[in-house]
């Protein structure tokens, strides 16, 4: 199996008291790995250390077998990694289309073809497309956010809280979404509030408590573990 | 009715000079989150970059205007690069003060190398043309043409081009622009060669208009930030509606109030629309 994304002993943050602790972290190819805990555990955090966007301190990161510990984002985005932050994860004064073309930055060639097959997988951005995506309403939003980081045709994605501020049925309907983009064997780290829905569509689940790693299982054994069920689950 | 007619003319040519300086100051401020103070004189430099290619080469305004305009982009990125670059990674307020600084040392250099008289491009009278009693000089004309096809030249920039777009796009949100893989570096270079050749013409319009001296640009920096801050700041469509709105403003004051107050009715706007309306007088522009 390749190993896609390793992260080893991570201590970091945003230069002030350390945030992460020691955290590991291994995606093997094509997996789909849920990152869940409690609020302010340091989740998206962990995402930004790995994309070059808070401060790593110690430990180290590596993205293929190559290390890219404090790379800079724009330079991690060339190697093929995409990030969907949790806030602000639109240009909210360009159009969708404008949207769709900042994702492609990187492309010299023509991403015609690649806007339009973001348009098939989220038609609602279609007629949309010179809207404002500020405009936007958020499960609008969250497609746009998702179909920028696609531009790329990165080969792992990293979500924070896709469903988040989502209804039910849009939530359901994003966790299918994501499964399709896996399906074109993509990678996919996704940090998850919905935690039980998205431990089913999960190859492993990882439970991250104050920085570092506190049960790590494949999603339905993370699910049956009373301990997680009672503390991280909701019951 | 035609003495106000005739302010409004001089509203426009006033508001058009302090436009292509919004623009560069919003912009400045949009992508490097700091107020260029040294941008008025940014304007003082271009103006007499123009003097060299009028007064020594011979050049027409309309060759010296561009060339002028290359000399402050290429000043800019100078600036940028020695001073500014190190200190970005400190608190904005640094890079503020240290911008003061920069207009002190510009102002001083100008006044060693080219002296503290007035000059002029051209010695003459400018003939007014004289429309229903309404008086509009040929400069007047030029400043106002000039300054439209700027503005349309960058408006095609921003809304066409791959690197227009990414300049919105890190003003709009940086993390998210470097997760894009827009490399802000680059960026930041390209403010610094619009926000230097706009000042540039604006410093040569505004010569045009009255004369050289080296208070030229300072004398408005007040108005241009002004028009920055009515318009938004770091919107720089904002900008565009805020130097139209501040120098037509200040020109029809002077029909009630001495024109020495003139500096004071910019002032005064700024303020109230800082307590009135803090994010600018036009919404949801970028
Ligand atoms: N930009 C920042 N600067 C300083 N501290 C920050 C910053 N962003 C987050 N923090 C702090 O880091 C800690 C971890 O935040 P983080 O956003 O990683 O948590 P999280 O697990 O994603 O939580 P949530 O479930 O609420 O999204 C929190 O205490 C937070 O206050
Ligand atoms: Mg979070």
């Amino acid at each position: 199996m390749t190993v896609v994304l390793e992260v080893a002993d991570v201590r970091g943050g945003y230069g002030g008291a350390d945030i992460l602790n020691g955290t590991d972290l291994k995606l093997d190819e094509g997996e789909i790995v849920v990152i869940i805990g409690p609020n302010g555990a340091g989740k998206s955090t962990l995402m930004k250390a790995v994309f070059g966007l808070a401060t790593i301190r110690s430990g180290s990161v590596s993205f293929f077998g190559r290390t890219i510990t404090g790379m800079r984002a724009d330079q991690v985005a060339k190697l093929g990694m995409s990030y969907v932050p949790q806030e602000r994860n639109v240009f909210a004064s360009l159009t969708v289309n404008e949207n769709l073309e900042m994702g492609a930055y990187l492309r010299d060639d023509d991403f015609g073809p690649q806007i339009e097959r973001i348009y098939e997988l989220f038609p609602p951005l279609k007629e949309r497309r010179r809207q404002q995506a500020g405009t936007l309403s958020g499960g609008e939003r969250q497609m746009l956010a998702m179909g920028r980081a696609l531009m790329l045709d990165p080969k792992l994605l990293l979500l924070d809280e896709p469903t988040a501020a989502l209804s039910p049925r849009y939530a359901a309907e994003t966790f299918e979404r994501i499964r399709e983009i896996n399906a074109l064997g993509i990678t996919i780290l996704m940090v998850e509030q919905n935690a039980r829905q998205a431990l089913e569509h999960a190859d492993r689940g990882v439970v991250l408590v104050m920085g570092a790693n506190r049960f790590e299982a494949p999603g339905p054994e993370l699910l049956a573990n009373r301990e997680v069920a009672e503390m991280y689950l909701g019951g | 009715m035609t003495d106000l007619l005739q302010l409004l003319v001089f509203g426009i040519v006033f508001g058009s000079i302090l436009t292509l300086g919004a623009i560069g100051v919003s912009l400045i401020f949009g992508i490097l989150r700091f107020a260029h103070f040294a941008h008025g004189d940014m304007m003082t430099v271009g103006a007499y970059f123009a003097l060299i290619f009028v007064a020594q080469i011979g050049w027409p305004i309309y060759m010296a205007l561009p060339a002028a305009m290359i000399g402050a982009a290429l000043l800019a990125i100078l600036i940028d690069q020695s001073v500014y670059r190190r200190l970005r990674r400190t608190a904005p307020v640094i890079l503020l003060i240290s911008s003061f600084g920069m207009a002190l040392l510009l102002r001083a250099a100008v006044q060693l190398i080219w002296g503290t008289d007035n000059q002029v491009y051209q010695p003459g009278i400018n003939v007014p043309y004289v429309v229903f009693d309404i008086r509009i000089k040929p400069d007047h004309l030029v400043i106002v043409g000039a300054s439209v096809i700027l503005v349309f030249a960058f408006h095609l920039f921003l809304k066409m081009t791959r690197m227009g777009k990414a300049m919105r796009a890190m003003s709009d949100n940086v993390d998210l622009a470097r997760v894009s893989g827009i490399d802000s570096e680059r960026v930041v270079i390209w403010t610094w060669v619009i926000g230097g050749a706009l000042a540039a013409a604006a410093g040569v319009l505004l010569a045009l208009d009255t004369r050289l001296n080296p208070q030229l640009g300072w004398n408005v920096l007040l108005p241009v930030f002004a028009a920055t801050i009515v318009g938004g700041i770091g919107r720089v469509y904002g900008a565009i509606a805020g130097g139209m709105f501040i120098g037509i403003a200040t020109e029809l004051s002077t029909a009630v109030i001495l024109p020495a107050y003139k500096p004071a009715v910019a002032f005064t706007l700024m303020v109230l629309v800082l307590i009135l309306r803090p994010r600018g007088l036009v919404r949801g522009m970028n």
